[in-house]
């Protein structure tokens, strides 16, 4: 069942690269804090109450509901054109983030590791280099916002692999700090729109040497 | 004492977001300072003492948390009159002094902590509260200086996180559970040398953005040339020195293992890399804010430098940074000074400053000794001691590259100093012109003495202090 959700979140990356619609992504992001959910629930097998409710409010919460939710008033407020402007083809993002996922398969079979998941590592690995690939091939900056969901996606799956025990208040520091810096991302793209007009990244290059 | 001290941050910060009184905020600053003095010196007191399970006391802590706290009373004045001299509106206001506060405390709590994920989540929030600062003046420019702030460092603290994983990863295959600093140093040997590998890169190049080192060093120049320059003297001083904090605490860690060699190239790598892309930008920058920024990332590699060389290089890099920190602040101070003058920050538009104020003026030109670390300056001694512990490290090659490098900034800073203090500018208008006063630029000339002082006659109990925070990298 783990393998299942965790090969669904990869495909759903790929979907992700080829989507065209901004409201897709954030549609895409809601799904996976949903499978996100689904993972940790299997996984963590001798969970407390209070780990289940702390994991419910990370994924479902924020990662699948507030979050996305919270992106698609960004791009209702800012009429931002709905497409999302990669600099290249389809055809050739996804045959990226294959050679990603591909790449992360064969680095993650190097590794003399008995107790690792070694399907987690590749899930997130994958998931960490296609939010880069997704911020550094796309032109408007909610995109970029985007990516580093994505990003901080692929680190949960990490931490699920490591079976990442630190004490609960850091857990929860460091879920809050998480949480206020997408909303801090999200306030200023509202800035750049009321400002800028346009939600091209190239607009940003004004300080340079 | 810290639970104290972090609940009245909490209070303080807020009641400053809230008020819209001017005197009303003015107290509660002082009240601020107050705040912060009586932790500093309750923590230098009881060193070595844990409190609230995740805050310890140890000498490098304290060390920077008397650096920030003696760089916070100017930085508060500076603020003052920077408020009265520009656009002063209240809620802005009450926003910059509020996020000040937080950056502050936030600041002190990531220097005392004993964990590495309470170091993550305290500099997490000096990112989100720099950034506040950083778009004080709210046009198109601090904007996208802010964007790119918060975008850049908040990946790159993600990448640090990605590396307290693998370390975890590590500790859980020998069955153990405790990531605080003391519980690593102690089992560092017997962890497993690919994962602490992969977790040496990703926490060394996640903070490099706030160390402000090659390669993510970029976010912090936008940011310290837009924001403020009270805000800018912070930035460039007490925020460096968390970024570096945070990959010592981690080196301290490997340096009892056998990738201690490896862990040094890359440091040094970084170094020389910063060195060379400062060298490069101060030689064409025009902004005399940049040129200044491109100076900290050249100081912190001469640190990375130092810090691989290792044996004498310990000490003297700990000794730069804690100078590099009371020269930065003064030379920020003056460039508001300056741009209030100017109405520039060009440095084709800045010159005959002698004319113009001569205090100023004479803090510019000892803070362009001190800081190219020409004697009397401090920093002379403590980069001659880190050159003396590469030339005993063997590494001539680096030396040879460093001095060479070296020389080039002292030029091309020279060169733009010179200029601005005495050449006559071009098409400036000597027509109302604002009269600064000469108090304002008294703390400048404290902080530079302080640097000459520390680094010609350090104090026995600075010394002390630096020996005790690199303890356990000495050789047994």
């Amino acid at each position: 069942m783990t393998n299942t959700l965790l090969i669904t979140l990869i495909i759903s990356l790929i979907y992700m690269v080829v989507a065209n619609r901004l409201y897709t992504y954030a549609a895409i992001l809601s799904f996976q804090g949903f499978v996100l959910f689904g993972v940790s629930f299997i996984e963590l097998t001798e969970i407390s109450l209070t780990n289940l409710i702390f994991i419910l409010l990370e994924t479902v919460v924020f990662k699948a509901i507030v979050i996305p939710a919270f992106l698609n008033y960004v791009i209702k407020k800012n009429n931002i054109t709905r497409e999302a402007e990669p600099f290249l083809s389809n055809f050739i993002s996804v045959g990226v983030v294959t050679a990603i996922i591909v790449a992360s398969f064969l680095l993650s079979n190097t590794i003399q590791d008995d107790q690792l998941k070694r399907i987690f590592f590749v899930v997130s690995l994958s998931a960490l280099f296609t939010g880069l690939y997704i911020i550094v091939t796309r032109r408007k900056i909610i995109t970029h916002v985007m990516g580093f969901l994505v990003i901080e996606n692929g680190v949960f799956v990490l931490s699920l692999a490591v079976g990442n025990e630190m004490p609960m208040i850091i857990n929860t520091g460091i879920m809050l700090d998480i949480f206020v810096s997408v909303l801090v991302l999200g306030i200023f793209v509202n800035r750049i729109g009321d400002v800028l007009k346009e939600h091209d990244a190239e607009q940003l290059q004004q300080l340079r040497d | 004492m810290i639970g104290a001290y972090l609940v009245l941050v909490i209070i303080i910060s807020l009641s400053l977001f809230l008020s819209r009184d001017r005197r009303l905020s003015y107290f509660l600053v002082w009240s601020f300072v107050i705040v912060q003095w009586a932790l500093t010196i309750y923590v230098y007191n009881r060193k070595g003492e844990t409190e609230l399970i995740y805050f310890t006391a140890d000498s490098l802590g304290i060390i920077f948390l008397v650096i920030l706290s003696i760089v916070c009373i100017p930085v508060f004045y500076h603020s003052y009159v920077y408020f009265n001299k520009h656009r002063n509106v209240p809620r802005e206001r009450g926003i910059y002094y509020a996020a000040t506060v937080v950056l502050l405390g936030s600041l002190t709590a990531a220097y005392l902590s004993n964990h590495i994920g309470v170091t993550w989540i305290f500099v997490e929030v000096t990112t989100l509260s720099a950034s506040a600062l950083i778009y004080h003046r709210r046009n198109t420019r601090t904007l996208e200086a802010t964007w790119k702030y918060i975008f850049v460092c908040t990946i790159s603290i993600t990448l640090v996180f990605i590396g307290i994983l693998f370390l975890s990863i590590a500790i859980h295959q020998e069955g153990l559970i405790d990531l605080s600093y003391k519980a690593l140093v102690a089992n560092a040997t017997i962890l497993n040398v690919f994962w602490l590998k992969l977790a040496f890169l990703f926490i060394f190049t996640g903070f490099t953005a706030k160390a402000g080192v090659v390669p993510m060093y970029t976010a912090g120049i936008d940011a310290k040339d837009k924001a403020p320059s009270p805000a800018g003297a912070l930035l460039s001083s007490v925020l460096l020195n968390v970024g570096f904090l945070g990959i010592f605490r981690f080196y301290v860690v490997i340096g009892n293992t056998s990738i201690i060699h490896w862990a040094n190239n890359i440091l040094i790598m970084a170094g020389l890399l910063s060195i060379f892309v400062a060298s490069v930008y101060i030689l064409k920058v025009k902004n005399v804010k940049r040129m200044l920024a491109y100076s900290s990332v050249e100081h912190m590699g001469v640190v990375m430098i130092g810090i691989a060389s290792g044996g004498l290089g310990y000490y003297a890099a700990i000794l730069h940074l804690i100078l590099h920190s009371f020269a930065k602040p003064a030379l920020f101070f003056q460039v508001g000074q300056v741009y209030r003058i100017y109405r520039s920050k060009s440095i084709y538009d800045i010159g005959n400053y002698f004319t113009y104020n001569t205090p100023g003026a004479l803090v510019l030109l000892l803070s362009f000794f001190v800081i190219t670390a020409m004697p009397p300056s401090g920093m002379f001694i403590s980069e001659f001691l880190i050159f003396r512990a590469v030339f005993e490290a063997g590494n001539l090659w680096l030396l040879v590259l460093v001095l060479l490098l070296l020389t080039l900034i002292i030029w091309s800073q020279g060169k733009n100093f010179l200029k601005m203090i005495f050449v006559k500018p071009v098409g400036f208008k000597e027509e109302n012109l604002e009269k600064i006063s000469p108090t304002e630029s008294i703390s400048q000339f404290v902080l530079l003495a302080l640097v000459v002082y520390l680094g010609l006659d350090p104090p026995v109990e600075m010394v002390n202090l630096i020996n005790e925070s690199i303890q356990s990298l000495r050789p047994k």
